[in-house]
């Protein structure tokens, strides 16, 4: 994967995390990630279309998700209210349309709404030949990935 | 002053809405989309419209345009992480009068919204 599309998401959830939430993110070694399911047991999840195609997946063990959540949204959720998987959803397109917004050169990419899965060992469909990168993340809240499997639009596919 | 809030996340109307409410704004009507934003904006008569970008069913700037076929005055202040320059002048070409981009400091809503009110006063 093109190194240029790590950089926005690293620069991403250390400004959406300290501007919401006051949290400060320290971010480890991006790694390959083969296995199909997320890595830990909350996942929003962002699709991209246009000149970048992909999705960006955000992924929380429980504890952390509740922790970050509460200071997010002012209040504390428990994992099956509708509310905790709006917060999750927003975090994941705050993160997802800030990152978009630092690609290098005019690209025009559009970001789904997002979706948020709960459950341990859950599959996330990642678009085929495309590497999945994970970059760890640790805050005073607890740990959470980012996991981004995203690639240069084929010409015609960008153009459509 | 009657606002309308438009955002698909609840969480993000409550941020905004407490935003509003430190401001001395509470009369606050909610919207989850653009079309529920259409169904609610002529019988609410709002003073000010405060717009997400990406929802379902009907996006912010599509509500924007057809807004502004049959109201050109009432501000509209897009909120949105959509920060390319070329969406943001997509968006004020369609009628959007002030852009604040998610993350957001409470300081930089209030200081948009103040503006925005401020210039339609004048």
């Amino acid at each position: 994967m093109d190194p240029a599309f790590i950089t926005p998401f690293i620069a991403s959830i250390q400004h959406v995390f300290a501007t919401m939430m006051q949290v400060q993110v320290t971010v480890g070694e991006p790694q390959i990630r083969s296995a199909p399911t997320a890595t830990y047991d909350v996942s929003g999840i962002i699709g991209m279309s246009g000149d970048v195609v992909g999705s960006v997946v955000l992924s929380f063990p429980k504890a952390s998700a509740q922790r970050l959540v509460a200071l997010f949204a002012g209040q504390e959720f428990d994992t099956s209210s509708p509310d905790f998987a709006d917060a999750i959803g927003e975090l994941t397109n705050m993160l997802s349309g800030s990152a978009k917004g630092m690609f290098q050169g005019k690209k025009k990419v559009t970001i789904s709404c997002p979706s948020v899965v709960i459950g341990p060992q859950h599959v996330v469909a990642r678009p085929k030949d495309v590497p999945c990168i994970a970059i760890p993340c640790s805050t005073d809240c607890g740990d959470l990935v980012i996991e981004i499997a995203i690639a240069q639009a084929p010409v015609a596919a960008a153009n459509a | 002053m009657k606002i309308l809030l438009i955002d698909d996340s609840r969480t993000m109307r409550n941020i905004q809405k407490s935003v509003l409410t430190q401001l001395g704004y509470t009369q606050v009507e909610e919207a989850c989309d653009g079309q529920d934003a259409l169904s609610k904006v002529n019988a609410y008569a709002p003073d000010l419209i405060l717009c997400d970008w990406n929802m379902p069913n009907m996006d912010g700037l599509t509500f924007v345009k057809t807004f502004r076929t049959q109201n050109k005055t009432v501000p509209v202040i897009m909120v949105t992480t959509e920060s390319e320059k070329s969406r943001v002048i997509e968006a004020i070409k369609a009628g959007v009068n002030n852009y604040v981009i998610k993350p957001f400091t409470p300081d930089l809503l209030s200081q948009r919204i103040n503006e925005t009110l401020t210039k339609k006063a004048a």
